[in-house]
């Protein structure tokens, strides 16, 4: 048949045209520019407006940035070295660098001591965020916010000792009661914890931090980078137990926990944190016992707790509502009790759906750490706008001294965004 | 027959407010109601006895007391001599206003952001993600600060404008960017303006009108009238006309260099630009996210079934994808106006008088009233926020699904 067709047809190619790289127009970059920056005229001129605008941004910053000026010792040095030209004046990133994260009075010989409790932060926190890390490392997870309170503010090695072996008894007691019964053994540990620190409190000696090994830092003096860490920190650390009890409050059935808990989280929600700083700073005070004499520092981080586990109750009640009814009809129907029900069956499922929305009120909580510059506290954008910019060698440096504060910000709140991500997709168990 | 018999009562024990579930929670509830009494009173009597040792008092008669401290932004009559109350209701004021100009472009740069980080352009799409990740990851008072920083220290001083070969000039001629703050036009009002005004608004109100008539001529008979166009010849030409008729009675009052300032026209100082423009791009930032996720919920589906149905691109997205974006989009969306307006007390940073900076700065400084302006404060906002919390509630139950 096909002779027969081959003598019908005037031409009938044999063989195989050689396979030709497809034309340059439909390959490689160019193939890629015309699909991605000029697929139509408009979006053609959308392209050709965000170079401009690219250029618009970088052609002042970028020579600003390079001919930047590390080492002078006031602005007038540093403009005298640029003679002229557009350039940065990083130096009063080196000249003030201790200040900038560590705040004008903590001792500069004790600068060692909050820069090895950041590093251990990474080694205390690691088993946390990294599960596949060996299980024993959480026992320096324990230990770790002692050690840092021990290094951070120095003094006596007792207070943190007693604060332990209080945590130590607390958890040893509930240990022993909770096989029998959770609420017996969450408020027996409690009491057991509050009986050690009250004896203990007795037992330390008045004038215990007067010839420590470290020497004691009162909280007045820490400042800078390291305050906004700490208070990020300690108040994202707090509030998460306060705000997994807020949500299962608001979940409950009886109406005078529920109402207190409803009323708490509505206010907190309701009122700018500013205000709440407020009250850390005028009207805290007021509340305690007159004799008793609760430093700012620790007024802030009350009221900062307060804030972040109202939000962090919300997310959590956002997990539990998520959470199919079926889930806790399982649960009773297995015979467990609220305490068990919650603890091995609701609580996991509900705090892995709420982790994005967790690590979201943490990373917004520590950007809001930079607010306690408005109560006269000098974390790093107080330190800016206060001892810096106000001395005479650096009146007038704003762009590097703010870009260094974005930039350091950035790099935190990014990176957690970031490990949130991971998280989410390693957590994540439905198919796909 | 069988007869039920009731099942044996059981005498009510004290010990079965223990180890009965049913009377259990009764005695939790009585727990927690004492100890909300004791740290109540353990907490009031502290107070009192501090108050006392301070020789201070609860009292609000300070509002009364002439504020003795200028504000230099007002939207009603203030001066010195006017009362702490008066101070406060122009923070109030001034709160109110910034919250809702920055509640406008804050939303009109995310909506910008969002659609154009869906584009396919690969450029514009990577460039509005910086903007997301750059805005959302660094303090927004950080940002107030930088704009802050900006208007005062890199705009010229209103003497820069003056000579003949000045360093600095007015923008058509009618703007002026000062460190001082940026002075725009005013309109001045004259004699039959009323006229032009209502006039506009009666064309408002006949845009409405001929939009309904026009839906329904469609439902009813299927002709489809031009919508567009005639809208927008409505919303113009009566009031170019009547402004002509009425022979220009509406006028501009530019603003003029006179002596060492600016005269005329409206002035926005420094501190509420900056603090409108951090909170609107920071902001922004947010809500696209929250418009990325609300377009990016809806499903390819919807876009294939109404272009099957033979709907055009621009009738598809005001049809179908808007409409179900939207009820994505917008309870997060009030949210965040909720938050712009806490986040506008941090204009005492910059010195905006807002009601922070009135109530909770000035006056809480020199009258030594923490306690009870510290109070008011926060019932202000817990009303500002209860009212936007109850209108997203009449909005959800207006939006929810109606299922059968």
């Amino acid at each position: 048949m096909s002779e027969q067709h081959a003598h019908d047809v005037a031409f009938v190619r044999t063989e195989f045209v050689p396979e030709s790289p497809p034309p340059g127009v439909a390959s490689g970059p160019v193939k890629w520019m015309r699909e991605n920056l000029f697929a139509s005229p408009a979006n053609s001129v959308l392209t050709l407006l965000s170079i401009y605008a690219i250029y618009l941004i970088l052609s002042p910053t970028l020579p600003w940035i390079l001919n930047g000026v590390w080492t002078a010792s006031s602005l007038s040095e540093c403009r005298e070295i640029l003679n002229g030209t557009s350039g940065a004046c990083f130096a009063v990133l080196t000249e003030r660098w201790p200040q900038l994260l560590y705040g004008f009075k903590y001792p500069a010989d004790e600068y060692w001591r909050p820069t090895l409790a950041f590093v251990l932060l990474f080694i205390a926190a690691a088993p946390v965020l990294f599960f596949d890390l060996p299980r024993k490392l959480l026992i320096f997870t324990g230990l770790y916010p002692f050690l840092a309170f021990w290094l951070i503010w120095g003094g006596t090695i007792l207070t943190p000792l007693l604060a332990l072996a209080g945590c130590v008894v607390g958890g040893l007691v509930y240990q022993r009661l909770v096989a029998s019964n959770f609420a017996a053994g969450f408020f027996g540990g409690i009491v057991a914890a509050l009986v050690v620190w009250t004896l203990g409190g007795v037992l330390i000696p008045e004038g215990a931090s007067d010839n420590a090994l470290l020497p004691a830092v009162p909280s007045r003096d820490l400042g800078g980078f390291m305050l906004n860490m700490m208070l990020g920190v300690t108040c994202v650390s707090l509030s998460l137990p306060i705000g997994i009890a807020l949500a299962l409050g608001r979940q409950s059935s009886m109406p005078l926990i529920k109402w207190i808990c409803v009323v708490f989280i509505e206010f907190i929600r309701g009122v700018p944190l500013i205000t709440l700083l407020f009250v850390a700073s005028v009207m805290l005070s007021y509340f305690f016992p007159p004799e008793s004499t609760v430093d700012l520092f620790l007024r802030v981080v009350i009221m900062i707790t307060m804030f972040s586990s109202a939000y962090i109750a919300e997310v959590i009640r956002g997990g539990l509502a998520a959470l199919p009814r079926g889930q806790y009809e399982a649960a009773d129907s297995l015979g467990l009790d609220y305490a068990q029900a919650m603890r091995l069956i609701i609580l996991p499922q509900a705090l892995k759906i709420s982790i994005p929305g967790i690590v979201n009120v943490a990373v917004g909580l520590f950007k809001d750490t930079t607010l306690v510059s408005v109560i006269s506290m000098f974390d790093l954008v107080g330190m800016i706008r206060g001892p810096i910019l106000a001395s005479t060698e650096w009146n007038g440096v704003y762009w590097e001294l703010l870009g260094f504060a974005a930039a350091l910000f950035f790099v935190v709140c990014y990176g957690i965004s970031q490990y949130s991500q991971w998280l989410e997709r390693r957590l994540a168990t439905d198919h796909r | 027959m069988t007869t039920l018999s009731d099942p044996p009562t059981q005498q009510f024990r004290l010990s079965m407010l223990v180890y009965d579930t049913r009377y259990r929670s009764l005695t939790f509830q009585a727990l927690a109601a004492l100890l909300l009494a004791l740290s109540i009173f353990y907490l009031g009597s502290n107070l009192i006895s501090n108050l006392r040792a301070a020789g201070l008092n609860i009292s609000f008669e300070f509002l009364g007391a002439p504020a003795g401290y200028d504000i230099n932004q007002t939207l009603v009559e203030y001066d010195s001599q006017s009362s702490h109350a008066r101070a406060a209701v122009v923070g109030v004021l001034n709160t109110l206003v910034v919250a809702v100009l920055a509640c406008v472009t804050a939303t009109i740069f995310g909506v910008l952001a969002g659609v154009l980080r869906l584009s396919n352009n690969w450029l514009v799409s990577k460039l509005m993600a910086f903007y997301v990740e750059i805005f959302r990851n660094i303090p927004v008072l950080i940002w107030i600060i930088i704009i802050f920083t900006i208007m005062t220290a890199v705009l010229p001083a209103p003497s820069a404008f003056r000579g003949a070969e000045p360093d600095a000039s007015m923008v058509m001629g009618s703007f002026a960017f000062t460190n001082r703050g940026i002075y725009t036009p005013a309109p001045v009002w004259g004699p039959g303006s009323m006229v032009v005004v209502l006039t506009f608004v009666a064309s408002i109100v006949a845009i409405i009108a001929y939009r309904k008539y026009t839906t329904k001529l469609l439902y009813d008979t299927g002709r489809l009238l031009p919508v567009f166009w005639p809208s927008i010849a409505l919303f113009f030409l009566p009031t170019i006309l009547m402004f002509f008729i009425m022979g220009k009675p509406v006028t501009l009052d530019v603003p003029e260099l006179k002596g060492f300032n600016f005269q005329g026209g409206i002035k926005v100082g420094g501190p509420l630009i900056a603090l409108w423009f951090a909170l609107s791009i920071y902001t922004g930032a947010f809500i696209a996210e929250n418009v990325r996720a609300g377009i990016q919920a809806v499903s390819k589906g919807q876009t294939e079934a109404a272009a099957a149905l033979g709907l055009r691109s621009g009738r598809i997205m005001s049809l179908v994808i808007l409409p179900q974006a939207l009820r994505v989009i917008i309870p997060p969306l009030i949210s965040q106006y909720l938050n712009i307006t806490k986040n506008s007390s941090l204009a005492i940073a910059v010195g905006y008088a807002d009601i922070t900076a009135t109530l909770g700065g000035i006056t809480l400084n020199q009258t030594g009233r923490a306690i009870e302006c510290v109070l008011l404060l926060m019932l202000f906002y817990l009303t500002i926020s209860l009212c936007i919390s109850a209108f997203m509630n009449v909005y959800n139950n207006a939006i929810k699904l109606k299922e059968r």
